[in-house]
C-alpha cells in the first residue's frame, strides 16, 4: 500500500510528472517539496513522513504529513502557522518536529531562512519608487511625427526669427551692434537727433524679451548715439549711450563680457566685419566703466 | 501585343468618350463610373491618366486667367483681384477663450504672483541643474553638453540612483532655480522634465527630432554671452505659463554683444527649439524690376536691413505632455494639464497655441 521504496522506484525509473529535467540536474515541481530537487530524500511522494514550509500571502505555514494519514489524502497535510519572527518560528519548528530525522529538520530550517530573506526583500522593493514603463501605441507615435513635420513646415521658423530680430532692431532694443551699415545707422542717427531735441530719454521698465504675438511689458527705448565699427580692442570703444546707464548698472556680467570678448572668435563664420569704417566717437566717462580696460584714451 | 494595345487604345478612345457621354446623357439615372471602379488595370490606369491630364490642363488655365486678370488690373491702375488664401489650421482656429489678451489685468496679477516672478523680475539669477534618468544613452551625454553651452549658469550632475524627489530637495538646498531631467529611451533622449524650484510647476515634455550641433551643416560655435530669448506664439493661458517657465531658465539680461538668440517657437502645440547667431546686414534691392519689358531699370536701389542667421547648437522639438502643479510628484501631485488623446482630432483645437 504505502511502500516508499516501491514508489520511488516507479517514479524515478518510469515517469514522474513533477520532475523537470534541466541541463544542471533534475528538479521537482511538486509544491510540497522542501529543496526543490528530485531526490530520494526530498520527494514528497516517496517519503511517508515529510514536512515543508509554504508561503501564503506573506505568512509561512509548516506542513507535515505522517503515514497514519496516508490513506486519507484529503486530510494528509497538517498545517501550522508560523509567526513572522524568525527565532520564534524556529522554536515552533523544533517543537513540532522534535523526533523527526535531523536531515529533514535541517532542510526545513534552511528553507525558512531563505523565505524570510526574500520576504524582507519584497517588502523593501515595494516601498522603493520604481519607474513605470508606459507604452505608446505605434499609431500615435506615427501620427505625432507626421503632425510635427507639418507644423514645422507651417512654422517657417527662420523667417519668423529674422522678422522678430528686425522688429527689435527697429524698436531700438539693441544699443550697439558691431557690424552695421553706416548709411542706415546714420539715417537712424538723424531721426534720433530730432527726437532727442524734443524730449529727454524715457526710462521705462525694461524687459528685453518680446513674445511674438503680443507684448506684455514695454521695452526700454535706447538711443543709438554712437556705434563702434572697428576693432573692439583698440581705443575709442566706449559706448556713450545716455539711456544705457541703468542698463549698465544692472548688468555686472556684461562688463566682463566687454573685457574678454575677443573679436577673432568668429573667424570661420560667414559674417563680414566691416573693419575699415571707423566712426569718430564721442566718449563720456561713465563711473561704472572704471573697471574696464581701456587702452590709450 | 501591339494589336492588343492598339485595340485597347481604340477602345479607350471610344470608351472614354462613352463614359463622358453617358454621364452627359443620363446624369440622373446612371451613376458616374469612377476610374477606380474599373477592374481592368490597364484600362483603369489609362482612364485615370486622362482624368489627371484634364485636371492639370484646367488648373493651368485657371492660373493663367488669374495672372492675366491681376496684370490687367495693375496696368489699369485698379486693385488686382483678391489673392486666394489657402486654408490652414492657423487660419481656421476656433475662437479660444483662453487666449491671452494684451490688456488682461488678471493676467498681470497672476504673473506677479506665480512661481517664476522672482526670477523674471531679476530678484534671483537662474541656476539650472541638469541631470538624466538612471541609464544614459549614446546621444544623451552629447546632448547634455550642448544644453550646457546653450543655457548659461547650468550645471550637470550625474544621476546615480537617487530618487527624483531627493534630487529636488538637494537642489533646493543648493539654491537652484530649476532642474532639467533628460530622459532616455532606446538610446535616444526622449523626454525632458522641467522642474521649477522651489515648489514650481513640473512640465513634462516629449523630445523629438534631435539634431546635434555636429550634424548641422555650417554650424557656428556659440559664445558664452547671455543669449536673447525669442518666444513665439505662446498665446493661450497655458502657453503663457509654459513660456514663462522657459523664460525663467535663462538670465533676464541678455548680452546683445554676443548676438546670440535662442528661440522657442510654438506651432500647433509643438515647441521648436533653435539656437542662432545673427548679424544685421544691408541688402540692396532694386525697385521697379517687376516690369521685365522695360530695359531701363529705374535705378532706385532701396537698401533694406536684413538679419542673417547662422545656426549653432542643437535643434529639437518639444511637446508638452503634462503640467503638474508643485514639484515632481506623480502620485500625489495636482496636474494642471494632461495630454489626452481624443479619438477625433479637431484640428483647430490647440492648447499651447
Amino acid at each position: 500500500m504505502q511502500n516508499d521504496d516501491v514508489i520511488w522506484d516507479v517514479i524515478r525509473h518510469h515517469h514522474c510528472s513533477y520532475m523537470a529535467k534541466i541541463q544542471t540536474g533534475n528538479f521537482c515541481r511538486n509544491p510540497y517539496n522542501v529543496t526543490g530537487i528530485c531526490n530520494r530524500s526530498s520527494c514528497p511522494l516517496a517519503n511517508s513522513r515529510y514536512a515543508t514550509i509554504r508561503d501564503h500571502d506573506g505568512i509561512f505555514y509548516l506542513y507535515m504529513k505522517t503515514i497514519e494519514r496516508a490513506h486519507m489524502p484529503n486530510k494528509l497535510w497538517e498545517r501550522v502557522k508560523l509567526p513572522k519572527n524568525y527565532m520564534k518560528a524556529l522554536e515552533i519548528i523544533d517543537k513540532h518536529l522534535e523526533y523527526w530525522p535531523k536531515l529533514l529538520v535541517h532542510k526545513i530550517k534552511q528553507r525558512l531562512t531563505k523565505m524570510t530573506q526574500y520576504r524582507i526583500r519584497m517588502v523593501k522593493l515595494s516601498k522603493k519608487v520604481r519607474e513605470k514603463i508606459m507604452t505608446v501605441p505605434r499609431k500615435e507615435v506615427k501620427r505625432e511625427s507626421r503632425r510635427e513635420e507639418k507644423a514645422l513646415r507651417a512654422a517657417q521658423i527662420e523667417n519668423v526669427i529674422e522678422k522678430e530680430l528686425l522688429e527689435r532692431l527697429n524698436k531700438g532694443v539693441y544699443p550697439d551692434i558691431c557690424n552695421y551699415d553706416e548709411e542706415i545707422f546714420n539715417k537712424l542717427l538723424d531721426k534720433n537727433k530730432e527726437e532727442e531735441q524734443e524730449e529727454e530719454e524715457e526710462e521705462e521698465a525694461e524687459v528685453e524679451y518680446v513674445e511674438g504675438d503680443y507684448e506684455l511689458e514695454e521695452e526700454e527705448e535706447l538711443e543709438e548715439d554712437i556705434e563702434d565699427m572697428g576693432d573692439f580692442l583698440k581705443a575709442n570703444n566706449f559706448d556713450d549711450i545716455e539711456g544705457d546707464e541703468d542698463d549698465l548698472e544692472e548688468q555686472p556680467a556684461k562688463k566682463k563680457a566687454y573685457v574678454s570678448y575677443p573679436l577673432k572668435q568668429d573667424d570661420g563664420t560667414e559674417k563680414v566685419r566691416r573693419k575699415g569704417k571707423k566712426v569718430v566717437v564721442e566718449v563720456e566717462r561713465d563711473e561704472d566703466m572704471g573697471n574696464r580696460q581701456h587702452n590709450a584714451m | 501585343m501591339a494589336k492588343e494595345k492598339k485595340r485597347k487604345a481604340a477602345e479607350e478612345a471610344v470608351d472614354g468618350d462613352d463614359y463622358i457621354e453617358r454621364e452627359d446623357e443620363k446624369p440622373k439615372k446612371q451613376k458616374l463610373i469612377l476610374a477606380s471602379q474599373i477592374k481592368n488595370k490597364e484600362k483603369r490606369s489609362a482612364v485615370y491618366a486622362k482624368l489627371k491630364h484634364e485636371k492639370r490642363v484646367e488648373k493651368r488655365k485657371k492660373i493663367k486667367a488669374r495672372d492675366a486678370a491681376s496684370k490687367q488690373a495693375l496696368e489699369l491702375g485698379e486693385e488686382p483681384p483678391e489673392k486666394m488664401v489657402p486654408r490652414t489650421i492657423e487660419n481656421t482656429r476656433e475662437l479660444d477663450e483662453t487666449v491671452c489678451r494684451p490688456d488682461d489685468e488678471e493676467l498681470f496679477a497672476g504673473n506677479d504672483a506665480d512661481e517664476f516672478s522672482a526670477v523674471l523680475k531679476q530678484q534671483t539669477a537662474p541656476k539650472v541643474l541638469i541631470t538624466t534618468c538612471r541609464f544614459n544613452s549614446s546621444r544623451g551625454p552629447a546632448f547634455i553638453k550642448e544644453l550646457l553651452s546653450v543655457i548659461p549658469n547650468a550645471q550637470y550632475y550625474k544621476r546615480g540612483t537617487y530618487e527624483l524627489k531627493k534630487i529636488v530637495e538637494y537642489a533646493k538646498n543648493k539654491e537652484f532655480t530649476s532642474i532639467i531631467v533628460v530622459h532616455t529611451n532606446r538610446r535616444e533622449p526622449d523626454a525632458l522634465l522641467l522642474i521649477g524650484l522651489p515648489d514650481g510647476p513640473t512640465a513634462h515634455f516629449r523630445l523629438s527630432n534631435l539634431v546635434l550641433r555636429k550634424d548641422i551643416k555650417n554650424h557656428g560655435n556659440p559664445t558664452s554671452h547671455e543669449p536673447e530669448l525669442v518666444l513665439n506664439n505662446f498665446t493661450t493661458r497655458l502657453g503663457h505659463r509654459v513660456g514663462r517657465m522657459i523664460q525663467s531658465l535663462f538670465p533676464q539680461v541678455p548680452n546683445f554683444r554676443g548676438r546670440r538668440v535662442v528661440t522657442f517657437h510654438n506651432q500647433r502645440d509643438f515647441i521648436f527649439f533653435r539656437h542662432h547667431r545673427y548679424v544685421f546686414e544691408v541688402k540692396e534691392k532694386k525697385e521697379g524690376l517687376k516690369d521685365k519689358k522695360s530695359k531701363a531699370s529705374q535705378g532706385k536701389t532701396e537698401k533694406k536691413a536684413i538679419a542673417r542667421l547662422q545656426e549653432c547648437g542643437p535643434r529639437f522639438t518639444l511637446k508638452l505632455v503634462s503640467l503638474q502643479h508643485g514639484t515632481f510628484d506623480t502620485k500625489g501631485g495636482e496636474f494642471e494639464w494632461v495630454h489626452k488623446v481624443t479619438l477625433s482630432h479637431v484640428y483647430s483645437h490647440l492648447t499651447l497655441d
